[in-house]
Formats: C-alpha cells, sequence, structure tokens
C-alpha cells in the first residue's frame, strides 16, 4: 500500500486509511482526510520536509511524518 | 503580530462565557474556520477596529463588540476560528465550548466562499447543536475573481438555513446579513436545519440511547447521543441545565458500553459529513480550474527551493530600508520640534512660579525622555506596522512559516513559531499569546520562552539609531542608508539562531520530546484593504504601542532626575550603582551605565537609550541631543567602541523579557518557574554572547 508522502507533485490520489492517532487524527479529518478524499499533490518544500496538498479545496502542507500516515491509491 | 488593545486584555479568554447584557440584548456568536474574515465581519458589524491579517490563527482571542439594528442592541463575540468543533488546540476549544455550552440567540458561521467544501464540515457540525444558525458565505468577491459561482438559493433550500453572501470588507451583503441576525434572534422564523442521517449503525446506536437521554431531561438529545457516542465525557465538563454532566455521561458510557469503537464512529461520521458537503459542492458551486491555479504560480517563486529564503531575506531587509530611510526626515522634524519646544515649557513654568527643583524635574526629567521616546519610536513605527501588515494582509507570513519549517523541525520546535515569531516583531507579549496556535504544550512552551529573541518594536528605534551611529559611516550616503537595514537584518538572523539554538537545547534537556504533528494552511492570497490597513496599523497599533511607552518613560524619566539628583555623600546614586556595575559590564565590553540603563528599561525597552543618554548627559557636558551625529558624539565622549555600540545591539535582542512579557509569560504558562526561565535564559545568553565578542574584539584590535 502507498502512503501519501511517496506521491509524487502533481499526482491526483484518493485517500484509502488515515492511520494517525488521537489530535493528529482529529485534525487531518477536520481538514478533510477522510476515505475516499481526493487529494492533489501540490508541491514539496526545502530539504522535501514540507508537501503542499489541494484537500477539499485548500492548500495545506503536511510534514513528512504526518502525510506517511495516509495510505493512497 | 496581532497587537491591539484588545488582544492584551489577557481576561478575554475566559471572560468568554460571563457575558453582561442587559434584558433586551441579543448575544451573536461568530463561529467559521481560520481566515475566513470573522474578524472583518465582526469590524463591519460592530465598527470596533480589531485587527486582521490573512493568515490562519490571528484571532487567539475571542473579542467582543457591539450594534444596533431596528432599534434591536446586539453583543457580537468574535470567536477564534477552528476546523471543527472536536478541539485539536486551545484556541479551538474556547470555540467548541462557547458554541456547545455558551448562552448566546444566534451563531454565525461564516464560510469562505473560495473552499466552501471545507468550510460545510462545521455548518454541519453547529447545526446539529443548533438551529439558530446563520451561513455567511464570505469573501464573494474573491469567489467572483476566481470565476466560481455559488447557487445559494439551491444550498439554502437543501441545508434549510438561512445563508448570506457576504463580502465584509466592501460590505456586499451586509445588510442583508443584519436582517438575517434579526430573524433568527428575535425568533421570528424558526428554521429547522435539515441534519444528516449517518450510517444505520449509529443511528441504531442514537435510537438506543434515547430514552435514557430522556429520563435526564437533555435538551439536544441527537448531539448528546452523538458525543457519547464517537467523544471522551470530557466534553461535557460544563453542567448546564438541558445538558448532560460529566459524571452522568460516564455512568452512562460504562453501563452501556458504547464507547468500544468511537474512534470509527468519529471517522465515519467525518467521513458523512465531508461526502454531503462534496456532493453539495458538485450540485451548487461551479468552480474554474484556471483561475484556482493562479495561487499555484505565485507559490512556485514565493515558496519556491531556490528562491524561498532569499526572497524572505530580501523582502525584510527592504521593509527595514524604507522604515529607515522614511523614517530619518520626520524623526529630525519631530526632534527639532519637541527640543525647540523644551525651553518655551521651562520659561512657561518660571513664569508660572513652579520652583526651580521642580521645573529641573519636569523639563529634564519627564519632558526629555518623552521627547526622545516619541521623536525616536513615532516614525518608524507608522511606517514599519503598516509595511508589516501589508505582507501579513497578502498572505505572506504563512509561506514563511512553509519556508522556514525544515530549520525548526531540526530544532525539534513547531513550524507554526515562526508565526508566533512574526508576532513577536510588534511586541513580544502578543507573540507570547498567539503561541495558542501550536497545539502541542511542549512546542507551544518552547515558542512562549523563546519569543523574546525577536526583537519587538521598542527594540528596533535602539538598534536602528546605534547601527546609523557607529556603522554608517562610510562617504556614501548611499551605503550610509543600506548598512542599518543590513545590521538590523542581520540582528533578526541572529535572533533566529538564538531561538533555534535554545529551541534545540530546550528540547533536549528541559522539555524532552520528539517534534509534534504540523499541519499549516497556506491561504489564498488576497489583495489588502489599503485603507483599513493604514487605519489599523497606524491609529490602533502605532498610538497604542507608542502610548503604552510614553506612559512608562514618563514615570521613568522622573526616577531617573531623582537618582541623579539625589547625592549620598558626594556623589548621586546613579554614579554609585553604576560604579558598582561598572566591572561586570566592562567584561562583556559594555558599562555599568549601559547596564543600568537596561535594568531601568525592564517596564519597556523602548527607553533604553533615551534612559542611558539621560544618564551620560547628567554626569557629562553636553545638554543638547537629538540627531544621530550628537548621539555619536555623546557616546563616544563616553568611551564607545564599535565593540561597545554592537553589544549593545546584540544586548538589547538577547536580554531579558520587559515587565509586560514577562507578566504575560506568568498568565500563559500559569507557573513562576517558567517565567524565572523565560527571564533566565536570554539573560545568561546576553551575558555569553557579549562576553565571546568582546574577547574576540579584544583578540583582533
Amino acid at each position: 500500500m502507498k502512503v501519501l508522502s511517496e506521491a509524487n507533485v502533481g499526482d491526483v490520489v484518493s485517500v484509502q486509511k488515515n492511520k494517525a492517532q488521537d489530535l493528529l487524527k482529529e485534525r487531518l479529518l477536520a481538514l478533510g482526510l477522510t476515505s475516499g478524499a481526493t487529494i492533489e499533490v501540490l508541491r514539496k518544500g526545502p530539504k522535501n520536509n514540507l508537501t503542499v496538498f489541494r484537500i477539499r479545496g485548500a492548500m495545506i502542507a503536511l510534514r513528512e511524518e504526518e502525510s506517511n500516515l495516509i495510505e493512497i491509491m | 503580530m496581532g497587537l491591539t488593545a484588545q488582544s492584551v486584555k489577557l481576561d478575554s479568554m475566559k471572560d468568554v462565557f460571563n457575558i453582561t447584557k442587559t434584558g433586551s440584548q441579543h448575544v451573536i456568536a461568530l463561529a467559521g474556520n481560520p481566515n475566513t474574515g470573522k474578524s472583518t465581519v465582526f469590524n463591519y458589524l460592530t465598527g470596533l477596529k480589531q485587527h486582521t491579517g490573512n493568515w490562519p490563527g490571528k484571532t487567539v482571542v475571542s473579542a467582543r463588540g457591539e450594534f444596533s439594528y431596528n432599534g434591536e442592541e446586539y453583543i457580537m463575540v468574535d470567536l477564534p476560528g477552528s476546523y471543527s468543533l472536536f478541539a485539536a488546540s486551545r484556541d479551538e476549544e474556547v470555540s467548541r465550548d462557547f458554541i456547545c455550552y455558551g448562552d448566546y440567540d444566534a451563531v454565525i458561521v461564516v464560510a469562505d466562499a473560495t473552499c466552501l467544501e471545507r468550510n460545510l464540515n462545521l455548518v454541519f457540525q453547529v447545526s446539529e447543536i443548533t438551529n439558530k444558525l446563520i451561513l455567511c458565505i464570505n469573501l464573494i468577491d474573491e469567489a467572483k475573481k476566481k470565476n466560481i459561482i455559488i447557487n445559494k438559493e439551491g444550498l439554502e433550500k437543501e441545508l434549510n438555513i438561512p445563508i448570506v453572501l457576504t463580502a465584509a470588507r466592501s460590505g456586499t451583503g451586509m445588510d442583508e446579513l443584519k436582517k438575517a441576525i434579526e430573524r433568527i434572534s428575535c425568533n421570528d422564523v424558526d428554521y429547522m436545519p435539515n441534519l444528516l442521517k449517518y450510517d444505520c449503525e449509529t443511528e441504531e446506536k442514537v435510537k438506543k440511547l434515547t430514552p435514557y437521554l430522556e429520563k435526564i431531561n437533555v435538551s439536544n438529545i441527537r448531539w448528546t447521543a452523538l458525543r457519547l457516542l464517537d467523544s471522551g465525557p470530557d466534553i461535557f465538563s460544563y453542567d448546564k441545565t438541558g445538558h448532560i454532566s460529566k459524571s452522568e455521561a460516564i455512568g452512562l458510557i460504562e453501563s452501556l458500553n458504547i464507547q468500544a469503537d468511537n474512534k470509527n464512529i468519529r471517522e465515519t461520521i467525518s467521513e458523512h459529513n465531508y461526502n454531503y458537503a462534496n456532493s453539495l459542492k458538485q450540485k451548487y458551486v461551479k468552480e474554474d480550474y484556471k483561475k484556482i491555479n493562479r495561487d499555484k504560480k505565485i507559490d512556485d517563486i514565493i515558496t519556491s527551493r531556490t528562491f524561498g529564503i532569499p526572497i524572505m531575506l530580501l523582502m525584510l531587509g527592504l521593509i527595514f530600508w524604507i522604515t529607515i530611510q522614511g523614517a530619518n526626515v520626520p524623526s529630525r522634524l519631530l526632534s527639532n520640534l519637541l527640543f525647540g519646544l523644551e525651553p518655551k515649557l521651562s520659561s512657561f513654568l518660571m513664569n508660572i512660579g513652579a520652583p526651580k527643583l521642580f521645573i529641573s524635574a519636569v523639563v529634564e526629567g519627564v519632558y526629555r525622555t518623552l521627547a526622545w521616546v516619541i521623536s525616536v519610536m513615532l516614525p518608524p513605527m507608522a511606517i514599519f506596522f503598516p509595511l508589516f501588515s501589508l505582507l501579513e494582509d497578502l498572505g505572506y507570513l504563512p509561506r514563511v512559516a512553509f519556508n522556514m519549517d525544515h530549520l525548526f523541525k531540526k530544532a525539534c520546535a513547531h513550524g507554526k513559531q515562526c508565526l508566533t515569531m512574526c508576532m513577536g516583531f510588534g511586541c513580544n507579549a502578543a507573540g507570547v499569546i498567539g503561541c495558542r496556535i501550536i497545539d502541542s504544550p511542549r512546542e507551544r512552551l518552547i515558542a512562549i520562552l523563546t519569543n523574546n529573541f525577536v526583537p519587538c518594536n521598542g527594540r528596533f528605534p535602539t538598534i536602528i539609531a546605534l547601527a546609523s551611529a557607529f556603522f554608517a559611516i562610510t562617504s556614501s550616503s548611499f551605503v550610509n542608508g543600506l548598512v542599518p537595514a543590513v545590521f538590523i537584518t542581520l540582528m533578526v538572523l541572529a535572533g533566529v539562531c538564538a531561538t533555534l539554538a535554545v529551541s534545540y537545547l530546550l528540547s533536549k534537556t528541559l522539555l524532552k520530546g520528539v517534534p509534534s504533528t504540523f499541519t499549516l494552511e497556506l491561504p489564498p492570497y488576497r489583495v489588502p484593504q489599503v485603507g483599513r490597513l493604514l487605519y489599523t496599523s497606524i491609529i490602533d497599533r502605532t498610538i497604542f504601542v507608542l502610548s503604552r511607552a510614553v506612559a512608562v518613560a514618563a514615570p521613568a524619566g522622573l526616577v531617573i532626575w531623582l537618582l541623579t539628583n539625589i547625592n549620598i555623600g558626594d556623589t548621586n546614586i546613579i554614579t554609585h550603582v553604576a560604579g558598582f556595575l561598572d566591572p561586570i559590564g566592562k567584561i562583556i565590553g559594555l558599562d555599568g551605565f549601559i547596564l543600568m540603563a537596561f535594568i531601568m528599561g525592564l517596564p519597556a525597552n523602548e527607553i533604553v537609550l533615551p534612559v542611558l543618554l539621560m544618564l551620560y548627559l547628567t554626569t557629562g557636558t553636553m545638554i543638547e541631543f537629538g540627531s544621530i551625529a550628537h548621539l555619536r558624539e555623546v557616546l563616544i565622549d563616553n568611551g564607545w567602541t564599535a565593540l561597545t555600540a554592537l553589544n549593545v545591539m546584540l544586548f538589547s535582542l538577547l536580554h531579558w523579557p520587559c515587565s509586560t512579557t514577562m507578566w504575560t509569560i506568568k498568565k500563559e504558562t500559569g507557573s513562576m518557574k517558567w517565567t524565572a526561565a523565560a527571564f533566565l535564559i536570554p539573560t545568561c545568553i546576553a551575558f555569553g554572547v557579549c562576553f565571546v565578542t568582546a574577547r574576540i574584539y579584544n583578540l583582533i584590535f
């Protein structure tokens, strides 16, 4: 199973599973990272640390630690 | 940099529940995702000048204001932005608790027209709590620019709640919003929002819980049942009639064993909400994909891996350069004017027969310090604040956080610390309050303890004046203009380095832990409203900061005058104390008077340089000062070298926070231990760094 951090810039992917826990899970769900959500990978930041995604119409930057927890297809 | 009279009112956080209203007033809450323009709506309705900015997390405390419409009185409560009612940070908790338990007559959910899908999630959540709900789809002007068309009637029918399309900054739709507020809060029309049905399993569980909740007279059964299923009992911490109490909730949860699956239920509910939001968007919102990519193109440059950080530094340097260049002339004019008035004030006091000693105290003590503070501080602030607000309104600050995050991650700190540092440019106390946007307590504390390393506007003038006096001494006036800007940019960089180093050390020692989670929203770029911006930054911020400085400077001037005019033995008190401090000062390349001035500047850093000059001048021979050339002369007469100037700048950058900031830290951390740390850490670093530079300088020269 691929995770979100492995997606390339320009990819449009669909969320399979959100494996985050606790508060992070709440936050990611609140941002719309639910199963089936469509995500576009917009840009990688300096040192490949942050990646900008288009999630539910908003531009959200996530660190690798967070995007590792999102399984995608 | 959300520094306004409102944001430093530290009580506004817990005060939110105790709204004192007269019988006929209606309470209206403003909720919504971060950065949807709640504060702009609030300002438009109440006429208050709450500062707004284009970045999520601007409002961390709730503001309150009043307005009347058609003879009815309303109290508006501007809540901090939240993505959801399942709070993940402290400022979100404020909103959640108010919407769940506050006494209000209506809630306006302000949504961003350009990002409706995400915003609808909160609308669904609020509609489960109350039917006194208005959906205000704001930023409709931005949507128009991006060719986004919203079918309001269709959406209204589907949700069965009143919807108003607004562009609060230009006033579009605001009359309609007022009408909707009147309709809802005065009970003319009762809406019943169409609530979302979840999957059969969840609905079955809600049905099973219903009789238990009816028995204990819970008013909102569906919402309570859902939260019993998908949240812990903590959400029921407020004991209020019509609500389930925490102990009752725990009892039900344990006896019915309904929490085994709570995480999955929460996920299912979120999924349903968002799927519905998505289907509504497909049905009622038309987008133009080409236009949406505008921001992406700008971001390709601003947040590019190669140019991101250089652009940021250039921008910072440019702002300082404009500030310093622009402030030169008005500073001189102001100083000429104010010091020109000094003899007139003296002779006036003489004429009304005031005692000589009194005249000396008022003129040489109070008036001179005030004149200095105003002529040195006012012009740079009046230029710097609007420029910085411009970047803020454009939406640039979150991009700075984006560019810098990898450094903060290495320091085991939070990327949003960047945003709180930006607030620190205005005032460190405001920066410390701003740290509420950081979710993790460990990283929030790090951000609080290091905020002081950003030079606040009370310290800018000191750094600018010294850089101009000591380092802008080439023959080219163009270079001389650049030098202070370069120096202050370097000082800011030094501050950033100190922040990162201290954050790292804290993470490895006192505040051990791994970096917590980080989500950062990059808001769309927006064209700033220049008129409003000038108004808020000059009238509100500048005057507010200046008046605080003046309030501290006046009594401080008097104290210094007293200290220099009361003799013990054959010298005055100042000389005694300075003599005692002198050996300590000398070790770190300063002197006793400088340390004395920094100590006396504890209430406000603005007065450090004027105090220092007063100290020097009362023991020396020169009486007049006011221009940079004079400043240089006075300082060199008192034994200053380039090292002294550099170390005073460094000490000013790194030393202990002012008393307002420390008081704020005490309030925010609730701990004397951390307040003491906030004092000791910078103090040790300031002494250490100055000691090292003094040693190096002495080796070379």
